[in-house]
């Protein structure tokens, strides 16, 4: 178990590091490292002017050099002026050093956003916990519902219930955020008024008002997909051998389903939980955008949309380093949750 | 001048009237498929039950939409009109006296010809992403489930690479406008669109290896069909100038193709592990067949119940991503059609007027229903066998 787990995370941090590779080749494409430039100089800088910027701002160092430099294993350099040798800071508002030190990922720097003129940490953090409130109010909505209809529609398979969630989990899966985010908008908040169509309030304390839309926007499109894997895990549950002698006991039904068939069932269901992480990563993106939520999502476009390269960096590592972690404890609670399987 | 406005029954009836040529075509089909059904195998079983039957006629709608797209809208899609500016729906335009039927949008443009033509812009890339998805995903997956070892290794992690990014941050990445400067694009494209060429090929040269009659005829068809798409579609060379896609499209295709072939290999390589354990395969393996020809004249053919249900999801898969990106202004034209940048258009003015955002929302949600209903009746049918 303990080797297993070693080697997976090892895994995880090879991927890590190709995965930064890759967003940092990305970011740092001629045509993004002009379009960084022109965002930060003056309007209508000459290209001469925007090319001694990126020089100055170290962005023409050698690639690997760079990747090095963020990754902190290799000292960052300040501005040195070439005829007086005076060194000044790289960025003024990140506080960058005055003298060559090793400062990257694993020093615990994530380095200076362009755009918003801070440090990534200063900006990243605070995001992701608007964003963590957000996810944890999604799944305290989704998991309980979802698992509720998947129980129902599983508990007597071909039933006029079972087909009447079945159509409507189905129906759910195919709702994208940024469609059901207009149609809930169009009926709670235009129609009915009953609910803010923004989120951007939410940010100094959430409220009923201004927060469900986003809420129900995410989980909607989660809840038919894990409904119908709780689903189909339900029907096999309850062909099972045990839960016929569980009837011919002469237990009541709905003792059955819920001492006997509920647990085996919602063994599978943990799983798809925990891998629809990287799913709502997606939505959360799309979701915040749309309800104007200063989230993790929204840093992400912004970040994006103005080739922050740091901050784009940062963002990446979070995103991957959830989608891989959530994985991992997938595989590992399984194992738990089942002990017929072992992990090898 | 004020502008004049018809009743919201007329709207309906009006609406209906328009999408005639679908209707007739829709009727053909499906009486022409109910009266065949015992003959068609799968897929007239799906006129069994009326999951399937929804499904069927939901796709069929949409596809006949897009064909007949042209003879449905009464306008151009990109045609300002400057007096029907946030019309309400059923306005009448005046010069023409043609209706607006779903209304103008703050452009002034017909939002049910956008809807009706945002339909060609879907079902030409979504499902065309797909198949080249499955060509690479197959073409991939078999070899690294047979064999196993190193190469599974290696492709498994190159596959779990691309699934741990998350897809928006991938498409930010690959299809900004800056990025067509470079080679990226193009580079891949070309590396995929090899996948299909590669993959008849060795269908045929396994299968025909030993008649050189038909395996001359059979890859001099598929060279020369796929070096003529493939000089179209990559270098935008085709020497007949009727292939030919726009760069900016190509940009959203190979970033569809990246995003969604790792799934596919990864159902492919379990499906093949499954399979391979078969005793018609190991009975093709005493009779000294090339490992090629098992995967792909034993395995493949015993593979496709799943990789058909797989696919038509994916189909819808796409088309959510396709919306995805016209959503954040990605990769397609700020005035294209689509569905996805009309509903982000919309998006933004949902406080002042909400007829805009309906039809193209109410338009993706469908067609993913459809398509989501089809594959499910159709694991249902294959799960009888």
């Amino acid at each position: 178990m303990f080797s297993f787990i070693a080697r997976r995370i090892g895994t995880i941090l090879l991927t890590m590091l190709c995965l930064t590779l890759v967003v940092f080749f990305l970011v740092n494409l001629e045509p993004n490292l002009k379009k960084l430039a022109i965002s930060q100089t003056e309007m209508h800088t000459p290209a001469d002017q925007l090319e001694s910027w990126l020089v100055n701002h170290g962005y023409r160092q050698n690639f690997f050099l760079r990747y090095g430099q963020w990754l902190g294993v290799l000292p960052k350099h300040p501005i040195t002026d070439p005829a007086t040798g005076k060194t000044t800071q790289r960025f003024s508002f990140c506080n960058d050093p005055t003298e060559p030190q090793f400062s990257g990922v694993l020093q615990g720097d994530f380095g200076c956003s362009t755009k918003f003129k801070t440090t990534v940490a200063a900006k990243l953090f605070p995001a992701l916990g608007a964003t963590g409130l957000l996810m944890f109010w999604v799944l305290a909505v989704m998991v309980p519902i979802s698992l509720l209809i998947g129980i129902l529609a599983g508990m007597r398979e071909g039933s006029r219930t079972d087909r009447v969630l079945s159509v409507a989990s189905i129906a759910s899966t195919a709702t994208p955020e940024y469609v059901s985010g207009v149609i809930f908008t169009v009926i709670f908040a235009s129609w009915l008024g009953w609910l803010n169509g923004s989120a951007a309030s939410a940010s100094q304390g959430i409220t009923f008002y201004n927060f469900t839309l986003p809420v129900i926007t995410l989980a909607i499109y989660g809840i038919g997909y894990i409904a119908r894997m709780t689903r189909a895990s339900m029907v096999e549950v309850m062909t099972q051998q045990y839960i016929r002698t569980a009837r011919l006991k002469g237990l009541s039904f709905s003792s059955v389903v819920i001492k006997h068939a509920l647990r085996n069932a919602l063994i599978a269901p943990f799983t798809v939980i925990m891998l629809q992480f990287p799913w709502l990563l997606t939505g959360v993106v799309i979701v915040e955008v749309m309800f104007r939520y200063q989230g993790f999502g929204y840093t992400l476009v912004e970040a994006a949309g103005n080739n922050d390269i740091d901050l784009l960096l940062g963002c990446s590592l979070v995103s991957v380093f959830i989608v891989l972690i959530t994985q991992l404890i997938s595989d590992v609670g399984y194992a738990f949750l089942n002990p017929r399987i072992r992990v090898q | 001048m004020q502008t004049e406005y018809i009743s919201a029954f007329d709207v309906v009836l009006g609406v209906l009237w328009r999408f005639w040529p679908v209707w007739a075509a829709l009727i053909l089909v499906m009486g022409a498929s109910f009266a065949y059904k015992k003959r068609l195998g799968l897929y007239g079983q799906l006129f069994d039950s009326g999951v399937g039957i929804a499904g069927v006629f939901i796709c069929l709608f949409w596809l006949f939409t897009a064909i007949f797209a042209s003879t449905i809208s009464p306008f151009d899609p990109l045609a300002q009109v400057s007096v029907m500016k946030d019309t309400l729906p059923g306005a009448i335009e005046p010069a023409s006296k043609l209706v607006y039927y779903f209304g103008g949008d703050k452009l002034a443009r017909d939002v049910f010809s956008r809807m009706v033509y945002g339909s060609q812009i879907v079902l030409i890339i979504a499902p065309a992403a797909t198949g080249f998805a499955l060509m690479v995903g197959i073409t991939l997956g078999l070899p690294a489930g047979y064999y196993g070892g190193k190469i599974d290794t290696l492709l498994s992690f190159l596959a779990n690479l691309v699934l741990a990014f998350p897809v928006i941050l991938l498409f930010y990445l690959l299809v900004t406008p800056g990025i067509m400067d470079t080679p990226i694009p193009y580079g891949m494209a070309g590396l995929f669109f090899l996948f299909p060429i590669i993959f008849f090929c060795v269908l045929f040269w396994t299968r025909y290896k030993k008649r050189p009659d038909r395996l001359y005829i059979l890859l001099g068809i598929t060279l020369v069909l796929g070096g003529w798409i493939y000089a179209g579609l990559v270098f935008d060379k085709d020497p007949l100038h009727i292939v030919h896609i726009d760069p900016n499209q190509l940009n959203i295709f190979v970033a569809v193709v990246f995003a969604s072939s790792p799934g596919v290999f990864r159902i492919v390589r379990g499906l093949t592990m499954d399979i391979k354990t078969r005793d018609y395969v190991a009975a093709a393996q005493t009779r000294g067949e090339s490992p090629w020809y098992i995967m792909l004249w034993e395995i493949l053919p015993n593979a496709r119940g799943p990789l058909i249900v797989d696919a038509c999801l994916r189909i819808g898969y796409t088309t959510i991503l396709l919306g995805t990106l016209g959503y954040f202004g990605l990769g397609l034209a700020p005035e294209s059609p689509d569905w996805g940048t009309a509903i982000k258009d919309a998006s933004r003015l949902l406080r002042s007027f909400i007829h805009p955002a309906l039809p193209p929302t109410i338009a993706l949600m469908s067609f993913v229903l459809g398509l989501n209903l089809l594959a499910d009746s159709l694991r249902e049918q294959s799960m009888k066998d």
